[in-house]
C-alpha cells in the first residue's frame, strides 16, 4: 500500500490559529498542533518562558536561545513577548485571543481570570473561541493550588505505583522524558480538536479543563482496573508489568551489553521448535530437546513442578544463548519465529534502526541562528496525504514580535515601535 | 435514545460515525475516547471466533467467579460507550455489509498486524471507491510500511524498541522500564488525535486518507530533550551513572528523589523547582543552616552534593507518613506527592473524588463497574459514560436494522448463514 494518489504537501492543521500561554505543561501539546500545521503563537514574558533555563543546552551554554527542552518542545511554533502585568500588554493578549480559535493556557488556576483574560472575558466577543486550561489538577477542587513537577504528579496520580524492580527496598521509579506532562498534553489536544470538530457543526466554542493528576490516574492500565474491578493491587516487577500475582523475569542482557524484552512467551509449537533450533545452534540446548512442547507459564507459577522445571531450564539456555548473541541478532532471530520480543533501546539508538530510517523518523531541523541543521526525533503519526512536519525550529525570544503583532494583528508600525519602546513587548 | 441507534446529539463528536475494528488497549482505547465525547462507534467483531480475537474479552480482573468472553473487566473499561455488533469478513455477504458500512461511516479504524485488512479487500483504495471522505487508520506497533512491518509486538516491545524502557531505572540496576503498556494507552491517545486530525482536514478539503500509525514511532517521539543532547551535544543516554530517572538533569532540581517514609513500601516524592522551593524545604526538615550554605546556592552546586542532600531529606521522610511528608511540603509550597496506590487513588483522593473520575457504567452481564473516567471537561459538550462494554453482537438488531435498513428477516437469516 503506498501514499494515495494526489498527496499535497498541505500538514493536516494548516490555517488553525492557536494562541499559547503559561509555562511548560502545555508546551507539548502546543508543538503537537504547530508541528501538525498549526499557526502557534506561544506568548512569553519579556525575560522568556522559564523552560529556556533548562538544562541541557547547547555545547552546554546556558542561554535562552540554547535550552534543548526549549527547542523541543517548541518546534513549528511563533514566539512573542508580552508583559501581562501591564495594561497595554493585556490589552494586546486580548488581540491576540481574537485572532487565535484555540488558547492554550497552562498558567495557575485562577491566573489568567484575575488580571481579566478568563475564559469568559474572552468569549463575551468571541464565543466560537475554544480554549482549553492545563493545569496539575484541574481549574477547581482540592488540591488546585499544589506545586507539581512532572516527578510528583507520576508519584500521586499513579505511574509510579507501578514502576521500579522486584526488590521492594529499592524505590518506585519515575520512567524519564516528562511523560506526565505528555500526557496530560495528548488529553488536552484530544479535547482541542473534538471542540474544534463540534464548532465546526454547532458555531459555539467551548472551555476544556485538562486535569492532568485525573490524566496519569486513567493511564495505568492495570494498575486502576484491576483495583476498580476487582479490588487487587498490583505489584511492581523488574522491567515488565507489575501484577498482582509474581511473574518470571522477562529480560535478557546479550552479549554487546544491551537488554532484549521477552515478554512474549514461547508458547505455540512452532515457536518451540524454533526457540529449540536456536539454542541448539548456539549449542545451550542441553535436554530441553527432550521436551515435546513449550512450557505452560501460567502452570509453573501456580505451582506445577514439572513445568517450573522446564521454565527454569529454558531461562537458564535463553540466558547463556543471549551471552553469546547480540540483542539486535536475538530480536531478528525471534521475530523469525513469531515471538514478541524486541531490543530495549537507548533514546540515541532508535535513530539508527532501519524500521526508524525507512519511516523517515529522523529528521533535519535548520538553526539559521547557528548556522547549522541538527536531527530532531520526527513525526509520531504517518499521515499519508497531509504529512506531519517540523516547520520551523523553536523560537528565539521575541523573534516573531514584529510578523505577529504588525501582520496577524494589524497594528501600525508606530503602535508597534511604542510597544518596544515603553517594554510592553 | 436519542435518535437512530442511541446517536448521543450532545456530544462533540455526534456526528461522527466510527466503523472500528479495534482491539485491546492500543486501538480499543482510542475509540473509547472519541465514544465518551459522542462519536457513534460500531465495534465489530468475528462471530466465528466469539470477539477473542481481542484477548481482554474473555481476561481479567472479574467482577465474580463467573469466567467467559462477556465478562472480561479491562475490556469492560477500554469499551464503554460502544455499540457491538458481529460480521463475518471472510465471506462474500459479510464483505457486502461491511461496504454498506463503510460508504456510511467517517473513519474506519483498527489495530491488526500490518496488511491484514488489506488481505480482505479492504485496503485503503478500496475503502476510498467506496466512500472518498472516509479516513482509514491504522496502528500497529512497527506501521503498515517499514522491514518490521510482519513483526509482533505488544507495549512492552514498542516501548522497549522506541526507547522509553531504557529511559527509566536507578544508576547500576538494569532498565526498571514502564510497568505497564504505556504505550498502549499512549498509543491509542495518538490514534484518537490522527482521527480528529484527519477529520479537521477533511471537513475543510474534503477528501479523507490513510494514517499509517506506528507504535513505536510515537514512543520515540516522547524522549526529545535526551535524544536532542544526543544529536546535539554527543551525549548518550548509555553511559555511567545513567539513566537516573528518579534524579532530575533537564531541568537540573536538587532535591529531586522518591523517599521511603513510615511504613510497609511507602515513598513520597519531593522535588525542589528553585532556590525558593529549597530555602523553604530547608525550613521544613529542620536544617535552616544548609540555607546560607555556599555550598548549596544553586541547583547546579546542589547537585555535586547530591548523595548528602537525599540523606538529609529521607532522614526527614523516614520519620513522618508519606502523607503527612506530602501535605508538610505542599504547606510550605513545595512540590509533593505521595506513591499512591490504587487503593489511595479510587478510594481517598480528594481531587478525583471531586472531579467524578472513576464513574460507573452498566453491563449487561458484569452489572455496575466503576471504570476509568474522563480527565478532561468539555463544558458544552461533556460527554457520557454509562453504558458498559458491548456484549458480542449487542447490538446487531439496531445498527443492521435502524441503520442499514435491514428487515428482521433478512437480519435473522444473516445470523442462520453465521453472517453476523
Amino acid at each position: 500500500m503506498g501514499a494515495p494518489q494526489g498527496t499535497s504537501l498541505e500538514a493536516p492543521l494548516e490555517g488553525l490559529r492557536v494562541l499559547e500561554t503559561g509555562g511548560e505543561l502545555g508546551a507539548w501539546c502546543g508543538k503537537l498542533l504547530a508541528d501538525m500545521g498549526a499557526t502557534v503563537v506561544k506568548v512569553e514574558p519579556r525575560e522568556g518562558e522559564r523552560s529556556r533555563g533548562y538544562e541541557p543546552f547547547y555545547e552546554d551554554q546556558p542561554h535562552p536561545d540554547r535550552s534543548l527542552f526549549f527547542w523541543h518542545y517548541n518546534t513549528s511554533k511563533r514566539g512573542v513577548t508580552l508583559d501581562l502585568q501591564r495594561p497595554e500588554g493585556r490589552a494586546l493578549f486580548r488581540k491576540l485571543a481574537a485572532w487565535a480559535e484555540v488558547v492554550i493556557d497552562s498558567h495557575p488556576p485562577g491566573y489568567l481570570k484575575d488580571i481579566g483574560l478568563g475564559y469568559e472575558a474572552l468569549c463575551a466577543s468571541h464565543p466560537e473561541l475554544v480554549m482549553c486550561g492545563i493545569t496539575p489538577f484541574g481549574q477547581e477542587g482540592p488540591y488546585r493550588d499544589w506545586a507539581m513537577t512532572d516527578l510528583t504528579m507520576m508519584a500521586f496520580g499513579g505511574p509510579a505505583w507501578s514502576c521500579g524492580y522486584d526488590d521492594h527496598s529499592l524505590p518506585p521509579v519515575r520512567p524519564g522524558g516528562n511523560n506526565g506532562y505528555e500526557t496530560a498534553c495528548h488529553f488536552a489536544f484530544i479535547g482541542i480538536m473534538a471542540a474544534l470538530l463540534h464548532r465546526d457543526q454547532a458555531g459555539m466554542g467551548q472551555y476544556i479543563d485538562t486535569n492532568a493528576h485525573a490524566c496519569q490516574n486513567v493511564s495505568t492500565e492495570a494498575g486502576s482496573h484491576h483495583y476498580l474491578v476487582a479490588k487487587q493491587t498490583v505489584q511492581r516487577m523488574t522491567g515488565r508489568h507489575a501484577m498482582v500475582s509474581y511473574s518470571p523475569p522477562q529480560m535478557l542482557k546479550c552479549a554487546d551489553g544491551r537488554y532484549l524484552s521477552t515478554g512474549g512467551p514461547v508458547r505455540s509449537p512452532e515457536q518451540w521448535q524454533g526457540m529449540l533450533a536456536l539454542l541448539d545452534e548456539a549449542g545451550v540446548a542441553g535436554d530441553l530437546k527432550n521436551y515435546a512442547s513449550a512450557p505452560n507459564r501460567n502452570a509453573a507459577v501456580a505451582g506445577d513442578k514439572a513445568q517450573m522445571e522446564q521454565l527454569q531450564k529454558l531461562a537458564a539456555a535463553q540466558e547463556a544463548l543471549a551471552a553469546k548473541t547480540s540483542a539486535y541478532e536475538l530480536f531478528l532471530k525471534c521475530q523469525k519465529i513469531n515471538l514478541q520480543w524486541g531490543v530495549i533501546y537507548y533514546p540515541e539508538d532508535v535513530l539508527t534502526d532501519p524500521h526508524f530510517v525507512a519511516r523517515g523518523f529522523p529528521v533535519q531541523v535548520e538553526h539559521p541562528e547557528l548556522g547549522k541543521s541538527f536531527t530532531y526525533p520526527g513525526a509520531p503519526i504517518r499521515f499519508t496525504r497531509t504529512p506531519w512536519r517540523i516547520g520551523r525550529r523553536a523560537p528565539l525570544l521575541g523573534e516573531d514580535n514584529a510578523e505577529v503583532y504588525r501582520d496577524f494583528l494589524g497594528l501600525d508600525e508606530g503602535e508597534y515601535q511604542s510597544l518596544i519602546e515603553r517594554k510592553v513587548v | 435514545m436519542n435518535g437512530p441507534v442511541d446517536k448521543r446529539v450532545d456530544g462533540a463528536l455526534s456526528h461522527i460515525r466510527i466503523c472500528d475494528f479495534t482491539g485491546q488497549l492500543a486501538g480499543a482505547g482510542a475509540t473509547r475516547q472519541l465514544a465518551i465525547l459522542g462519536a457513534q462507534v460500531i465495534r465489530i467483531e468475528d462471530p466465528i471466533a466469539e470477539g477473542k480475537w481481542d484477548i481482554l474479552r474473555g481476561g481479567g480482573p472479574n467482577v465474580d467467579e463467573r469466567r467467559g468472553p462477556e465478562l472480561g473487566g479491562a475490556f469492560n473499561n477500554h469499551n464503554v460507550e460502544k455499540l457491538g455488533i458481529t460480521l463475518n469478513t471472510r465471506l462474500d455477504k459479510g464483505k457486502a455489509l461491511l461496504r454498506r458500512l463503510i460508504a456510511i461511516s467517517d473513519v474506519v479504524s483498527e489495530n491488526f498486524s500490518g496488511g491484514v485488512m488489506a488481505r480482505w479487500g479492504f485496503s485503503y483504495e478500496a475503502m476510498a471507491a467506496i466512500n472518498p471522505r472516509v479516513i482509514y487508520v491504522s496502528n500497529s506497533g512497527f506501521g503498515g510500511m517499514g522491514p518490521y512491518v510482519k513483526y509482533k509486538t505488544w507495549g512492552p516491545i514498542v516501548q522497549a524498541m522506541g526507547g522509553l524502557t531504557a529511559n527509566s531505572g536507578l544508576p547500576n540496576q538494569p532498565p526498571a522500564g514502564w510497568g505497564y503498556s504505556y504505550m498502549d494507552h499512549t498509543g491509542g491517545y495518538f490514534m484518537a488525535m490522527a482521527i480528529l486530525a484527519a477529520l479537521y482536514y477533511r471537513n475543510r478539503h474534503g477528501v479523507g486518507q490513510w494514517v499509517d500509525m506506528a507504535c513505536t514511532d510515537a514512543a520515540a517521539a516522547l524522549n526529545g530533550p535526551v535524544m536532542l543532547d544526543y544529536t546535539v551535544n554527543g551525549r548518550k543516554l548509555n553511559r555511567s551513572g545513567s539513566p537516573d530517572t528518579n534524579h532530575n538533569d533537564s531541568p537540573v532540581m536538587v532535591p529531586h528523589n522518591i523517599y521511603a517514609s513510615q511504613g510497609e513500601d511507602n515513598w513520597v516524592a519531593i522535588a525542589a523547582r528553585d532556590n525558593r522551593d529549597w530555602l523553604a524545604l530547608c525550613d521544613v526538615i529542620g536544617r535552616a543552616e544548609w540555607k546560607a550554605d555556599a555550598r548549596f546556592a544553586t541547583p547546579q552546586l546542589r547537585k555535586q552534593h547530591e548523595a548528602e542532600i537525599d540523606a538529609g531529606v529521607a532522614q526527614w521522610t523516614a520519620q513522618r507518613t508519606h502523607r503527612e511528608a506530602m501535605l508538610t511540603m505542599q504547606a510550605a509550597g513545595v512540590p509533593a506527592g505521595m506513591v499512591q496506590r490504587p487503593a489511595d487513588r479510587v478510594e481517598n483522593d480528594e481531587n478525583a473524588r471531586a472531579w467524578g473520575l472513576w464513574p460507573e457504567v452498566t453491563h449487561p452481564a458484569m452489572g455496575r463497574v466503576k471504570v476509568d473516567g474522563m480527565p478532561i471537561k468539555l463544558s458544552e459538550t461533556p460527554g457520557h459514560i454509562s453504558r458498559g462494554a458491548p456484549l458480542l453482537g449487542q447490538h446487531n438488531e439496531q445498527v443492521y436494522g435502524e441503520l442499514l435498513g435491514l428487515s428482521k428477516d433478512e437480519i435473522a437469516a444473516l445470523k442462520q448463514e453465521r453472517v453476523i
